[in-house]
């Protein structure tokens, strides 16, 4: 177990190493520069001025080099200063943004797992029953619905017709989190609810079930104790990269309700050309999707025994 | 064989004059007939869902094709004496925009980018996962270690981020879409592939095609890629609501489309901000894109249990 966790940790280094070559090759392929955005007046200074700041931040060396340099500060996690906030460092922002994404991230991924493992679960036992039908409903539409979509129906149900939500947006309290949540939770609620539902009715078939039913246990001891614990391992494999969609993915649910999460940083560091922002978060989230992947294969392993690690 | 039925069926009549054999005859060369497509077909308009979200998909094709016949208005017609029109204006039904073109007419040209980025992305998708997969499943042993080391680490990409990148190196339009969907989105397709060929490769069928000195080439193409299409097609299928998503994504946050050209993912993003005072301009685009993907997933569910009847839907 060890020594598989170590292999896939040391295959992380080559794997990032691509990933940031080859965003650093798109960054700097793109049209424009941070110093010469492509808007008309967008940087009134003098050539000579601009030399100078090119120096400052080490653009006019060549490109392997700035390149190997990142690498070498970025393996102390030093990105630098972002070229849109001056005086803040990538860090310091991402510092600040990221805690946010998170929270929502995990808000929603505790309304997918809170909501839809049980409804899977109900759903199974209760097959074509209207517990199966919602949780089909609930499920078609998370998963064929996308959440910027979602979002705008939350706002039009609850902010414009029912005035029950405030409309200002931003992230100070319950008032504020539980539409985004919800607008990026109900697609991973659909998939988990579809995954144990059909983990779970395959289980429910297996010899072993219909052993306990014959020694007389309760049908919903059955359920509780038999057959729930192995008609969870499938969606457990599927929370991890879940994760990890849902921290990349919040970039819409972010800004429709200004939630002043990462992805924002994101869009406008690409737009502005902001290099180290730009490798920064595109790293942070490969890490995210990387360690999210290790873990379940590792859990995997721990509620699966019959799975051997190598 | 197809000679054959047909002959049998013709002197059915002739050997038995009897209406009912006749009829258990003919339904017999009938029932030979029938071809994997045939069943799946059968099986797919049965299924309600799967033959609903069918029929949506070909309307929203047709209306993609012919949006120009269809529309009032070209899309990027302006009418400066009908600027910010509400609901209901005799000529524009679902009024205009800030520049006067008609809503209505953006809306049904919208369908063409949907359904352009989804069909032509998967394309390039198709053309990149399946060779990549059956390449690697064929060869197994060194080449599939080195393949499947390079789809490990494009599988370790943020997908959305990429495409993000790629557009704004590319810039916008449709054909940077398509290129941008297509290289980050090949990987899925590329593992299925890898994995069904490489459970083929010891069948008695291949094994039997490569001793009557059957090439690569053949067994690949001939024998295995045939086998494996079922599965191409579903993955490729569930691919075109992907897709239309990413672009909606893309052009939602302005680097999708290049304008005029309207696309529903950009009206929304255009007009979220109106919703408390124009509800529909953000509403009608969101519900066309929650359609569309409907659609598309429903008759990908349909045609997976269709084309496959041991997986039956559980």
């Amino acid at each position: 177990m060890g020594q598989f966790i170590a292999r896939r940790l040391i295959w992380l280094i080559p794997t990032i190493l691509v990933m940031s070559l080859i965003t650093f090759v798109l960054m700097h392929a793109t049209p424009g520069s941070p110093l010469q955005p492509l808007a008309a007046n967008a940087n009134p200074l003098p050539p000579d001025a601009q030399k100078n700041l090119a120096h400052a931040y080490g653009l006019d060396k060549p490109l392997w080099q700035q390149y190997v340099t990142f690498v070498y500060k970025a393996a102390k996690l030093d990105f630098g200063y972002s070229y849109i906030y001056r005086t803040r460092k990538v860090t310091e922002i991402l510092a600040q943004a990221m805690p946010v994404s998170l929270e929502l991230g995990a808000m929603a991924m505790g309304i997918a797992i809170i909501i839809g493992i049980p409804l899977g679960i109900l759903a199974a036992v209760n097959q074509n029953g209207p517990m199966d039908y919602l949780s089909t409903f609930l499920a078609t539409l998370g998963v064929a619905v996308p959440n910027f979509v979602l979002s705008i129906f939350f706002i039009v149900l609850f902010v414009i017709i029912l005035h029950i939500l405030p409309s200002t947006g931003g992230w100070n309290g319950p008032e504020d989190w539980i539409m985004p949540a919800f607008a990026l939770g109900l697609g991973p609620l659909g998939i988990l609810a579809r995954y144990t539902r059909s983990s779970m009715v395959e289980v429910l078939h297996q010899d072993y079930i219909r052993t306990a039913q014959a020694k007389g246990l309760s049908h919903s001891g059955v359920v509780i104790k038999h057959a729930v614990k192995n008609g969870l391992i499938p969606p457990l494999t599927i929370i991890g990269p879940m994760f990890a969609a849902i921290g990349t993915g919040s970039f819409f649910v972010e800004t429709i309700f200004r939630v002043p999460g990462m992805g924002r940083y994101f869009v406008d560091s690409i737009t502005a050309r902001d290099y180290p922002m730009i490798m920064a978060v595109i790293l942070i989230y490969g890490v995210f999707l990387a360690v999210m992947n290790l873990a379940v294969d590792v859990l995997y392993g721990v509620v699966d025994p019959r799975i051997r690690l190598s | 064989m197809d000679a054959i039925d047909q002959t049998r069926a013709q002197d059915a009549p002739l050997e038995a004059p009897s209406g009912a054999a006749a009829s258990i005859l003919a339904g017999a060369a009938a029932r030979r007939h029938r071809t994997l497509w045939h069943d799946a077909f059968r099986r797919m308009v049965r299924n309600k869902l799967a033959l609903g979200g069918l029929i949506m998909v070909i309307l929203i094709s047709l209306l993609a094709i012919f949006a120009s016949v269809i529309a009032p208005y070209p899309y990027a017609k302006p009418d400066f004496v009908a600027i910010n029109a509400p609901l209901g204006t005799p000529g524009h039904i679902l009024g205009t925009d800030e520049l006067g073109r008609d809503f209505l007419s953006r809306m049904i040209f919208g369908a063409q980018v949907s359904i352009l980025v989804g069909i032509g992305s998967q394309f390039i998708v198709l053309l990149i996962g399946v060779p990549i997969g059956a390449i690697a499943g064929y060869s197994a042993g060194k080449t599939d270690t080195i393949l499947m080391r390079f789809v490990d680490v494009a599988y370790a990409f943020p997908q959305l981020l990429f495409v993000i990148l790629i557009m704004s190196w590319r810039g916008p339009g449709l054909t940077n879409i398509f290129i941008a969907i297509g290289v980050t989105g090949w990987v899925t397709l590329a593992r299925l592939t890898r994995a069904d060929f490489l459970s083929m490769r010891e069948r008695d069928y291949v094994l039997a095609a490569r001793s009557v000195g059957a090439g690569p080439w053949r067994l690949m193409s001939k024998h295995m890629l045939p086998n494996a299409l079922t599965s191409i097609i579903v993955t490729i299928t569930f691919g075109v609501p992907q897709a239309i998503f990413t672009e909606a994504s893309l052009s939602f946050i302005g680097v999708g489309v290049s304008p005029p050209r309207p696309s529903w993912g950009q009206m929304v993003g255009q007009y979220f901000t109106y919703l408390q005072a124009h509800w529909y301009l953000a509403v009608l685009p969101a519900v066309a894109i929650a359609v569309v993907m409907l659609a598309f997933t429903f008759f990908g569910d349909g045609l997976r249990d269709a084309l496959d009847p041991h997986m039956q839907r559980t």
